[in-house]
């Protein structure tokens, strides 16, 4: 499949649906939520031939599509995806039109810019994972921040100004160090390259052989971008506000993909790019990972705004991801990537079940539910059944990727030592602590809030249809993961063979 | 029907889709009655096919893999959903789904009438499925899933009635307490798998265990896993020190607790020792753990049992007594008298939570002892049985419980000590007592209900699985007969689990002899004392209950700490549950990530945001301070250039 121009689509049709979004009037509302969602089904549907025509026997980049756009610094408009991307990209085109269908109801004011902001994030987000140009990457990379930035701000909440600024300002100051690492690290390989490009596959052959002292000042200018997406502990304050303040396709969005992007990054782009920098860095980032996954779940578990435990979990499952992917065996990798496509399922179904509910009664507040098992049992049955995926129940998705970074961590020659494992799955048993008991405070006991009783009614059948592909994948990938295991592994496995052959002296 | 195996693992799971998916449709409970039990009997008649065909087999081929298709293959792990056939785990299987089958039946009867029959019945057979999974997995890996599955299915059913209030608390905080003390057992059980896939780079049982009787792992190495696993166990199993969880657990409907608090799924800790036997005879110094923590666990449970006022609450600390006992043989590495327990007590223990729940139907969901009293004449089924479990958890000679205690009894003797043979006989003599004490309050002397009360016998729906279970607890000890009785043909029970336990035994070699008169001598002293105890229960509690009310404020500052189990929860709750909280609310959350962490970050932008508004004010806005600027620019530009020409 090369130079196959399928991927372009990818990008195109969200961008000039968009663009066609703006000739609709606003009054044509219902108009405008469908031509939304076809274009998102269309561009699923996209995804899905990708996905189909897609080669998971070898750890090249396919789908490829190169156009030389800067002819004097050789940078190109070059896409291109591996199993990771390609995984990460069809979770973007599959939570979107749920979100977009999700957002029917709970957008009120200017459906018309909401859905031209929310495709125009589409297509962003599935730049990220198919770019195969530095510059390229950090143009969608920056870009998406702006419909981000609009959809937090406008449609947020009480505080979505001070939300949607901080996340814009937090974000960008990390993204301006990767630049100038791109730029160093282009400048720095135009000599051993011959010429200045800022082509990733060609920066790859150079990476590994920058000397140690410029190579860490890299390394770390990319990861600190990374971090702050991930977001890594201590770099995750920004998260719980924007978290809190987006409306709920704002914070489903984010938790399903946005925050990928950022371990998607490191896979990409710390790891290959400067292999030695990431091994000897290891253990400290994997502490990081580890206190962000206790951390959070501590601080979810005395959290009284159902939404905000909901962003703090993710700091904690995140943690999980990032301790994965810097154990760098294959298990913990394979688990890493799997586990990214969980959270943003499981968590995506908590968000939406909070915006379900907060629709309804426009209160977050734990304390102001209980007992409404009673009132709505399949809000009930299916915040049981999130949590219970989000808690990582063995059968279900969350257990694939918690199991496989900790097993594949316990053994990893990188980090050699069995308390990162022995502290992670503590995180195992908060998580059961803060779920469950946010669980038992809003669903099980007695209705105390007589108010619930006008105010609540139970899943509707578009909110049912929402949620019902979701569960279909938290059960799929927690039974026959091998479908999405399988479409990985080869890449994960080229990306930490190409590691270790550049640091087989720094692992014991 | 060894091939067929998986049917007893799909046929509850149909039952649980049919009724959790459409039970609310179903207006008839005699539907959803059937099809739960019905599933959960056709899983037992498919076991019971597979016993037979596993007894007309060689002995060599008695274990057998059933392959259904990949569930995690990365790297060098492949982990299938495959089932083992061998003969432990089709004795578990047959326990399971044998009394899980009778107590099926019974809550037709038990729960008829409550609005969430089809959910309760959906929820029972889920848990019979993902048991399935934990007995029969050919792998630590799908026993994991179904030791997480019932887990949840136990978490569901003990919060069953979730907006009632239980002890001090609610009942989902008993449901959730439940799941949470095991998850801290579960955070070690997963350390011993990742240790064992790192051992011996695999997962299988049959691959494991191969390797662990031969390869050349350190003694260190089977120390730790078998630690993290029996971690694993006590918090599944109700040990020291998580057993706290199964008292509170007793907020379920009590078929629930029949079912899933006694007779199976807390005797998964059991198995699982049981099943990685060779595992822990390689670990010694962990084997030893186990039987003193069982051993403890036993008797002090039992101390607990004395004095509770709650029928399920006696019950409930028996369980944990009794599981005990089971680990205390498996500790002195009798590994088949402790799956004969978890058989024996099964069936006695599930007798007597059902004729539990049966009084506590008939007194209106009153289920303090001291307001109940000659229920005997009332409910003569029920109470009849209920003595005849009483009698073979007691260890009266004959019934089940007599031979399977005693076995471990002589076993924590003859391969332990006479330390623990003592302490195992005096917690024999309390269980007896506090039984007999329950009997006498519930059944006989003075009738002390109300008389809005109006006791009566429960329909047969009830009654019947009683009388079935009555019928096992006196002759279910009878595979199980100690060589003593039985002479050459050995004890049956032992030599059908030989095969499994052969190499575990091997490697322990207890070669110590004894001699059967030793063996005489404990049983009849035990057996002995437990009749005392029970005649004196008899006596205290129906002739003269002032004895009791005397020694209690005799020894009042001893009876508080028996009536308030020790103050373990709240020592839990002052030691760990509390800190926890008030570090993360107070320390973590609000001094540390939104003080100090948001606070460098919020404090960043805004040293910014004055260095800024500082020199903002240099934009003026007045085109002479711009002009004057540029001059004095100007002026200093061409100074330096002057000099350095």
């Amino acid at each position: 499949m090369e130079n196959s121009q399928l991927l372009s689509y990818l990008l195109l049709i969200p961008i000039v649906g968009s663009l066609l979004i703006l000739f609709f009037k606003e009054e044509q509302a219902n108009l405008i939520k469908y031509f939304g969602f076809g274009v998102s089904v269309v561009i699923f549907i996209v995804s899905m031939i990708v996905y189909f025509g897609f080669d998971s026997t070898t750890s090249d980049f396919q789908f490829k599509h190169q156009i030389l756009w800067i002819e004097n610094l050789n940078i190109s408009y070059f896409v291109g995806i591996d199993g990771i991307s390609l995984l990460l990209v069809v979770l973007t085109t599959f939570i979107t039109p749920l979100t977009l269908v999700s957002s029917w109801s709970s957008i009120k004011k200017n459906i018309k810019m909401f859905t031209f902001f929310m495709l125009l994030l589409e297509a962003g987000m599935i730049g990220v994972f198919i770019s195969l140009d530095l510059f390229l990457f950090y143009i969608f990379w920056e870009a998406m921040l702006i419909p981000m930035y609009f959809i937090i701000g406008v449609w947020g909440g009480e505080r979505r100004i001070y939300a949607s600024i901080k996340f814009f300002i937090y974000t960008m100051f990390g993204s301006l160090l990767m630049l100038v690492a791109i730029i160093w690290l282009a400048i720095y390989a135009s000599e051993p390259l011959g010429r200045f490009t800022t082509n990733l596959l060609e920066l790859y052959t150079v990476g590994p052989d920058i000397p140690h002292k410029i190579q860490i000042w890299m390394f770390f200018a990319f990861l600190l971008s990374f971090s702050i997406k991930v977001p890594l502990f201590p770099f995750h304050t920004w998260l719980p506000d924007a978290h809190v303040q987006a409306p709920t396709a704002g914070s489903v969005i984010l938790a399903a993909v946005l925050l990928k992007m950022g371990t998607y990054g490191i896979i990409r782009f710390c790891l290959p790019l400067f292999p030695q920098s990431a091994v000897e860095f290891a253990p400290a980032i994997s502490v990081l990972a580890v206190i962000g996954i206790i951390y959070g779940a501590l601080v979810a578990m005395v959290q009284k705004d159902m939404k905000k435990l909901v962003a703090y979990s993710s700091v904690s499952h995140l943690g999980f991801v990032v301790l994965g992917i810097f154990a760098m065996t294959t298990e913990s990798l394979q688990g890493a990537v799997i586990q990214m496509v969980n959270h943003g399922l499981s968590t995506g179904a908590l968000f939406l079940l909070v915006g379900i509910i907060y629709e309804r009664t426009h209160n977050r507040e734990i304390a102001y539910y209980g007992g409404i098992a009673k009132l709505v049992p399949w809000f009930a049955f299916a915040l049981l059944f999130s949590s219970l995926s989000s808690i990582g129940l063995p059968g279900l998705n969350g257990f694939i990727g918690e199991f496989l970074i900790l097993l594949g961590s316990f053994q990893s020659t990188v980090l050699d030592s069995w308390w990162f494992v022995i502290f992670a799955a503590t995180g195992v048993i908060f998580a059961a602590v803060y779920m469950l008991w946010m669980y038992e405070r809003v669903v099980f006991g007695k209705v105390t809030n007589v108010k619930l009783e006008d105010e609540l009614s139970d899943l509707n059948l578009r909110e049912k249809l929402v949620l019902l592909p979701i569960f279909v994948f938290i059960v799929w990938i927690g039974v026959y993961p091998s479908t999405f295991l399988s479409l990985t592994e080869v890449s994960t496995n080229g990306i930490l063979e190409f590691v270790s052959t550049h640091t087989i002296n720094l692992i014991k | 029907m060894i091939d067929l195996i998986y049917l007893t693992i799909l046929f509850p799971l149909i039952g649980f889709l049919v009724n959790g998916i459409v039970g609310s449709k179903i207006k008839n409970e005699k539907i959803i009655g059937v099809i739960g039990a019905g599933a959960v009997g056709l899983s037992f008649l498919v076991s019971l096919a597979a016993l037979f065909e596993l007894i007309a087999l060689p002995e060599a081929d008695r274990s057998q893999v059933i392959t259904l298709f990949t569930w995690i293959k990365v790297a060098g792990l492949e982990v299938h959903f495959a089932y083992l056939v061998d003969q432990l785990s089709i004795v578990m299987a047959l326990i399971v789904t044998g009394v899980g089958f009778l107590i099926h039946v019974y809550s037709i009867g038990y729960m008829h009438g409550d609005k969430g029959f089809w959910k309760f019945f959906a929820y029972l057979n889920l848990f019979i499925f993902a048991m399935m999974n934990l007995i029969l997995g050919d792998n630590f890996l799908v026993l994991f899933l179904g030791w997480e599955g019932v887990g949840l299915c136990s978490y569901l059913l003990i919060g069953f009635w979730y907006d009632k209030d239980f002890e001090k608390g609610t009942v989902p905080q008993a449901a959730k307490k439940a799941f949470i003390v095991n998850r801290i057992g579960d955070f070690g059980f997963l350390l011993g798998i990742f240790l064992i896939y790192m051992t011996f780079g695999t997962l299988n049982f049959l691959d494991v265990f191969a390797q662990a009787e031969t390869s050349q792992v350190t003694e260190t190495t089977f120390t730790f896993i078998a630690l993290f696993l029996f971690i694993g166990a006590t918090g599944k199993s109700a040990q020291i020190p998580l057993f706290v969880w199964l008292p509170d657990a007793m907020a379920g409907p009590t078929p629930v607790s029949a079912l899933i608090h006694a007779a199976t799924m807390v005797t998964a800790g059991v198995y699982m020792v049981a099943r990685t036997s060779i595992i822990f005879a390689s670990a010694p110094a962990i084997l030893m753990v186990v039987a003193v923590v069982g051993l403890l666990t036993a008797f002090f449970a039992a101390t607990i049992g004395l004095v509770q006022t709650d029928i399920k609450k006696v019950l409930a600390y028996s369980t944990v007594s009794q599981l005990g006992y089971m680990f205390l043989a498996a500790g002195v590495g009798a590994f088949s008298a402790a799956i004969f327990h978890v058989m024996t007590h099964a069936f006695f223990k599930a007798l007597l939570f059902l004729g539990a729940g049966s009084v506590i139907h008939s007194m209106h969901d009153d289920q303090d002892i001291r307001n109940y009293g000659g229920l005997r004449k009332y409910m003569p089924a029920t109470f009849a049985t209920f003595l005849i479990a009483s009698f073979a958890i007691s260890g009266l000679p004959g019934l089940s419980g007599f031979f399977s205690k005693d076995e471990i009894l002589w076993y924590s003797y003859a391969n332990g000590n006479m330390f623990f043979w003592v302490i195992g006989a005096l917690t024999a003599v309390m269980t007896a007592f506090y039984m007999f004490r329950l009997v006498s309050l519930t059944f006989f002397g003075e009738e002390r209900f109300g008389k809005d009360q109006h006791p009566h016998e429960s329909p047969k729906v009830m009654t019947i699985p009683l009388i079935i279970l009555g019928v096992l607890s006196v002759i279910g000890g009878y595979i199980g007969i100690p060589e003593i009785f039985s002479g050459e043909h050995g004890n049956v029970f032992h030599n059908w689990l030989l095969p499994i336990f052969s190499a575990a035994e091997t490697k322990l070699a207890h070669t110590a002899q004894h001699t059967h008169t030793e063996e005489l001598i404990l049983m009849a002293s035990s057996v002995g004392a437990a009749l005392i105890a029970m005649y004196l229960a008899y006596y205290i509690y129906t002739k003269n209950r002032s004895i009791a009310d005397n020694t209690a404020s005799k020894l009042k500052a001893f009876y508080n700490l028996l009536l308030n189990k020790y103050f373990i929860d709240e020592v839990y709750d002052a030691t760990v549950v509390n800190p926890i909280k008030n570090v993360s609310d107070k320390f973590l959350w609000k001094i540390t990530d939104a003080g100090i962490i948001d606070g460098i970050v919020n404090g960043s932008a805004s040293i910014i945001e004055n260095i800024s508004g500082t020199v903002r004010k240099l934009q003026t806005g007045v085109a002479q301070f711009y002009a004057v600027i540029m001059m004095a620019g100007i002026a200093v530009i061409l100074f330096w250039v002057i000099i350095s020409l």
